[in-house]
Formats: C-alpha cells, sequence, structure tokens
C-alpha cells in the first residue's frame, strides 16, 4: 500500500504523461501515420463484416414465424417453436443419427489409412519409386467432388459399370448399388479414402522425416530388423502428430463432405444418406423454409462449435500446444 | 532415409513385399482414371456390352468429337476459366494487403481485427443466412456475386500474415530510410519475400474455384453463366439426357458411357497438367500452414 501511495505521488516523466492525458490524439496521430496500413486492412475487414457478419443478422429467423412479406425484420417472434418442431421430426433426427454414422465410419476406417501409407513410403529406400507411388497416391485429391461422383457413378452403373459387369462375370446379379441404403455408406467411405488418404498422408510423412537419424542408426548397430525400427521408433515418435490430428478430426466429427453426399445421394437412400447439412439444403434452399432451416443451422453450429473448443482445449493438453 | 549397404534376408523380403503392397495401392488409385480414358476412346458398343476393363476396345474417338461440339461444355470451360482467374485475383487482392497491416505490430486494434477474422473458422452463420444475404446484396445469378462473396477466408488470411510476421523487420526500417510508403514496401519488398506463401495461396485458391460447384449451383441461374462443375454435374452425375442427345445415340457410334468417359477426361486434363506444379508448393504448403484445417 505505502509503496504504491509513494508511487504515484511521484512525478511522471513527461512523455507517459501526455500519452495518459491525450489517448485519443495519441490514437489520431497514429493512425495519420500509418494510414496507408489501415486502408490496407479496411477491405478485409468490410469483406468479413458484410459476407461473414451480415448474415448473422438473419439468425434471427430462427425464432421467427418468418414470412417472406414481411422480411426478417418485420417477422413476428415465435421463441423456439422451430426447435421444438424440429426435434420432434424424425426426419431430423435420423440426420443427427446419420451424421454420427457416416463421420464415426469415416474415421473408423478412413483415418489409420494415411498413417498406415507414410509408413509404407518411408520404407521404400528407392527415391525414383517413392516419388513416383507419392506423385500418384496424391493425384485423387485434387479432381473435384463432382468428377470422384461422376466415376463412381459410372463405375457402379447397373447396365455398363465395371462393377457390375465383373460381378455378372462371376455369376453373381447385377446390384443398382446407388439407390439401396445399405450401399450408401460402403460408397462414400471408400471413394473418399480413395480421394484423400494419400494425400492425408503428407502430414505423417513430415513428421516421420522429422525424427532424429540417430535413432535409427544406434538401433542397426543393435541389430534391429526394419519391422522393429519401425514399432519401436517411427510409430511411437509419430503418435503426438497422430494425437493431434485425432482430436482435430473427433472436433469435426458433426461436419461431413455434404457437397458430395449431395451428388450422391438419392431419395430412396436418404435413410442413410441423409445428414443434417443435406437436410437443411433440401429444407432451405430447395424447400424455401428459411426460418426452420436456419433454426438447424444454428443447432448444428452451436454443437460443433463446442465440440470444436472441448477438442481443441483437449489437444493442448495432449502436446501442451493448440492446435489453432 | 537410412544409407548402411546392409540388409538381413528377412528385411530385403520385408522391403519387397511393402513395395509390390504400394505399387497395388498406386494401380488402385490411378486405375479410375486409366479405366475412364480407355472407356472414353473406345466404341459405344464395347462399353455397353462390357468388353472395357483396362485398355481401350475398338478405338473411336467419336465421343470427343460430340463433346467439343457441344456449345455449353465450352461456355461452361470459359467461365471457369474466368471464375478462376479473376478469383484468384480478387482474392489476392482481399487477402494480401489486410494481412500485410495485420502482421505489423503498430497497428492499433490488431487482435481485434485479428478476432474479428479468426472466430468466422469456429462459427458462421450457416448456408441459409449466407444465401440470403446474397440474395438481399443482389448478388443472386450475378458473376460479380461468385467472384466477390467467396474472395476471402480466415485460413488464407492467417497463414499469409503469419509468413509476414516471419519476414525480419529490418527490410521494412531499410527499405523505410530510402522514403517507401507501406504500400511501395509491401509492392516491392514483402511481396517479393513472400513468394513460397503467395504461390501457395494462390493454388489454394485456384483449385477451390477450378473445383467448387456447390455455391455456383446454388446461386447461378442462367445457363450461361455456369462454370464446369456445374456442368459436369448435370451431364455425368444426374446423366440428364435431352431428346436431341437420346436421338443422336441411335445413330451414331458414341454411347453414353463413352460420352462421359470423355467429357470426364476433358475435364481432369488441365489438373493433370498443371499437377506437379501444385504438388510440389502443396506438400511445402501443408507444412507452411502447419497443420491444415
Amino acid at each position: 500500500m505505502t509503496s504504491a501511495t509513494k508511487a504515484q505521488s511521484l512525478p511522471l516523466p513527461a512523455a507517459t504523461l501526455e500519452v495518459r492525458s491525450k489517448p485519443l490524439e495519441r490514437l489520431w496521430k497514429d493512425i495519420k501515420r500509418d494510414w496507408l496500413l489501415y486502408a490496407m486492412l479496411l477491405p478485409t475487414i468490410i469483406w468479413f463484416l458484410v459476407f461473414l457478419y451480415k448474415p448473422m443478422i438473419g439468425l434471427q429467423m430462427a425464432f421467427k414465424q418468418y414470412s417472406a412479406w414481411k422480411g426478417i425484420a418485420g417477422s413476428p417472434w415465435i421463441g423456439f417453436d422451430h426447435f421444438v418442431t424440429l426435434f420432434q421430426s424424425e426426419q431430423f433426427l435420423r440426420a443427427i443419427r446419420n451424421t454420427l454414422t457416416l463421420s464415426g465410419l469415416s474415421l473408423l476406417f478412413g483415418f489409420p489409412m494415411p498413417i498406415l501409407l507414410a509408413l509404407m513410403i518411408n520404407e521404400v529406400y528407392s527415391k525414383g519409386y517413392r516419388k513416383a507411388i507419392q506423385t500418384i497416391v496424391y493425384l485423387p485429391h485434387f479432381i473435384s467432388v463432382v468428377i470422384v461422383a461422376g466415376l463412381v457413378v459410372t463405375f457402379l452403373s447397373p447396365s455398363t459399370g465395371v462393377v457390375n459387369n465383373v460381378l455378372s462375370w462371376f455369376g453373381m446379379d447385377r446390384i443398382y448399388f446407388l439407390t439401396q441404403p445399405e450401399w450408401f455408406r460402403p460408397i462414400y467411405i471408400s471413394s473418399n479414402i480413395w480421394k484423400e488418404a494419400g494425400f492425408d498422408s503428407i502430414v505423417y510423412l513430415a513428421a516421420i522425416m522429422s525424427i532424429n537419424p540417430a535413432l535409427y542408426e544406434s538401433a542397426q548397430v543393435d541389430g534391429a530388423t526394419r519391422w522393429q525400427m519401425i514399432t519401436r521408433i517411427t510409430l511411437p515418435c509419430i503418435i503426438p502428430t497422430i494425437a493431434v490430428l485425432l482430436v482435430i478430426r473427433l472436433g469435426h466429427i458433426l461436419e461431413v463432405g455434404f457437397e458430395y453426399i449431395i451428388l450422391l445421394y438419392q431419395p430412396t437412400t436418404y435413410e442413410t444418406a441423409d445428414v443434417i447439412s443435406t437436410y437443411i439444403y433440401r429444407l432451405g434452399l430447395q424447400g424455401a423454409r428459411y426460418d426452420i432451416a436456419t433454426a438447424a443451422g444454428i443447432f448444428n453450429a452451436v454443437v460443433a462449435l463446442v465440440i470444436v473448443l472441448f477438442a481443441n482445449h483437449m489437444s493442448r493438453r495432449i502436446t501442451k500446444t493448440g492446435v489453432f | 532415409m537410412l544409407s548402411t549397404p546392409f540388409y538381413s534376408r528377412a528385411d530385403r523380403i520385408f522391403g519387397m513385399v511393402n513395395a509390390i503392397l504400394l505399387g497395388i495401392f498406386a494401380i488402385g488409385a490411378l486405375y479410375p482414371i486409366i479405366y475412364i480414358f480407355s472407356m472414353s476412346i473406345s466404341s459405344g458398343a464395347a462399353v455397353t456390352q462390357g468388353r472395357v476393363f483396362l485398355l481401350p476396345v475398338d478405338i473411336d474417338f467419336s465421343a470427343y468429337g460430340r463433346v467439343l461440339n457441344d456449345r455449353l461444355f465450352w461456355t461452361s470451360y470459359a467461365n471457369t476459366i474466368f471464375y478462376t482467374v479473376f478469383g484468384v485475383i480478387t482474392s489476392l487482392l482481399f487477402i494480401v494487403p489486410g494481412a500485410y497491416a495485420l502482421s505489423k505490430p503498430r497497428i492499433r486494434g490488431r487482435r481485434v481485427f485479428g478476432f474479428i477474422i479468426a472466430f468466422t473458422m469456429w462459427f458462421n452463420a450457416g448456408m441459409i443466412p449466407f444465401f440470403l444475404n446474397m440474395r438481399d446484396l443482389g448478388l443472386l445469378d450475378s458473376r460479380l456475386g461468385i467472384l466477390i462473396g467467396f474472395a476471402a477466408n480466415a485460413f488464407n488470411i492467417i497463414l499469409m500474415r503469419n509468413y509476414f510476421e516471419s519476414i525480419s523487420p529490418s527490410f521494412e526500417e531499410a527499405a523505410r530510410m530510402d522514403g517507401a510508403n507501406d504500400l511501395q514496401i509491401l509492392w516491392k519488398v514483402y511481396i517479393p519475400l513472400a513468394k513460397p506463401a503467395l504461390a501457395t495461396i494462390t493454388l489454394l485458391c485456384a483449385i477451390s474455384r477450378w473445383n467448387g460447384y456447390f455455391w455456383a449451383m446454388v446461386l447461378l441461374r442462367a445457363e450461361e453463366k455456369i462454370p464446369l462443375q456445374v456442368y459436369l454435374k448435370k451431364t455425368i452425375v444426374d446423366l440428364n439426357v435431352n431428346e436431341e442427345f437420346a436421338g443422336a445415340l441411335l445413330t451414331n457410334s458414341y454411347s453414353m458411357e463413352t460420352v462421359v468417359g470423355a467429357i470426364i477426361v476433358m475435364s481432369i486434363i488441365p489438373v493433370i497438367i498443371v499437377y506437379p506444379v501444385v504438388q510440389k508448393y502443396f506438400t511445402k504448403g501443408v507444412m507452411l500452414g502447419g497443420v491444415k484445417e
């Protein structure tokens, strides 16, 4: 206490005194000096406000009975009615279940693939072969979802698709894969693995590259086999990377490739294929039920945000460094 | 990685099995593309009868003739080139100067501005409010809407800002001594120094423009404005067949399948051509941005 009062009674240096007394003037001086920098920043900030923040005003629709005549602002408030309707709708509950199932299965089957691929690529000692493999397996990542969907449609065509040709070759019945709900998940997951597993292995390969070579050298001196080096050195060294990426994936568990799903699903497969975002798309953009679709969107966004923040918290605890 | 010349027998067998398995994976990754190519230059009859498995059968280029004469294919192709080129320019204009300003510690309210941008990574209004906002701004069925509505995103700005931050401030001080202003410093000093990051962002933007279809499908109505991917959705995914095409199928040596194959091949070609460049920068880009997403 005494030291604080003493400090206060001491005369402050002139410059500090000026800052304390005229903060606005100082701010003005800074802006005048760096006006060009602020001018560079302005378009970016305006862009974010106009295209990403202004739509947030529209979120109030979720709590209103939207009418096109009255506009968003003029429509009457109805509280949480839309949310109640949603949770009484079997279709919406199905969409939540499908989202979690599809995401969970994608994680189960899709997550280990890039790790396996990275470990295998790392074991190739011929530089040329290694480069060729990498070039080929990264390629599908750059092919658009529309073309991937086109490939799936072509390959699975009941009359001329190569898959059905092989089936009938073996004397089996032709299957109209894309109209059958039980086939949707395997198709979605396997085509996604085809598209992304190679490219996703880059992160793991980078982690493997950063392992200290001395570890391998001393293991070799001790007579370790290549298999032992993988299981005792490589794998343990990339566990932190795997953990962080797993947590990120879990954080985005509500995100499924809905742009891809829209291309592949059809009314007969909604049973397994309809996820939250495709439900919102059909209800809102195709059915023009803006209010209730916005309510579904808010529910999705808020739950997703909570999960992401929790996942980020977890990854901070794992690695002491956050993802963001 | 290892340069020791001696491996035990077991290790050599292991290496061989590994190489063979990887080879099989690579063939699996490449097979759909090879198959589509073979299909596109086979005769319609061979494909319909299920005689094509890997290599082309009864080579026939008529499907390409059909696609080359499809006016809408070329219109949408030209549109995609337009959206990609001008979309990338628009993106760079909204990303680079803003990221540069944010990288300067002397900017007032830097943390607030940074938060405004980063917050959108975690929460956004979603599909319906975004669509209605575009409608209210008069950007439905508008080329300008496609260019400007998707110009910036938080991830690219943060990536660019981080790169600018990593450049030593002594460059700026030296340029300031010579009397350069902030814009000149960005243009003449920082942009040349930030080439790797710029290349990565340019490619990220270009790829998402070239491959994106969803918002173009939702926002654009007029046929002459749609990009290639929307055209592809109609032709190779929904398999929309008009009467003229159905009639043509009866009298020509191509089939629905070979035309679809030809369309896919013609759409993938630019991707394959720029792929070596893209691969080089992307593998670096993944490192640059730390972990992607």
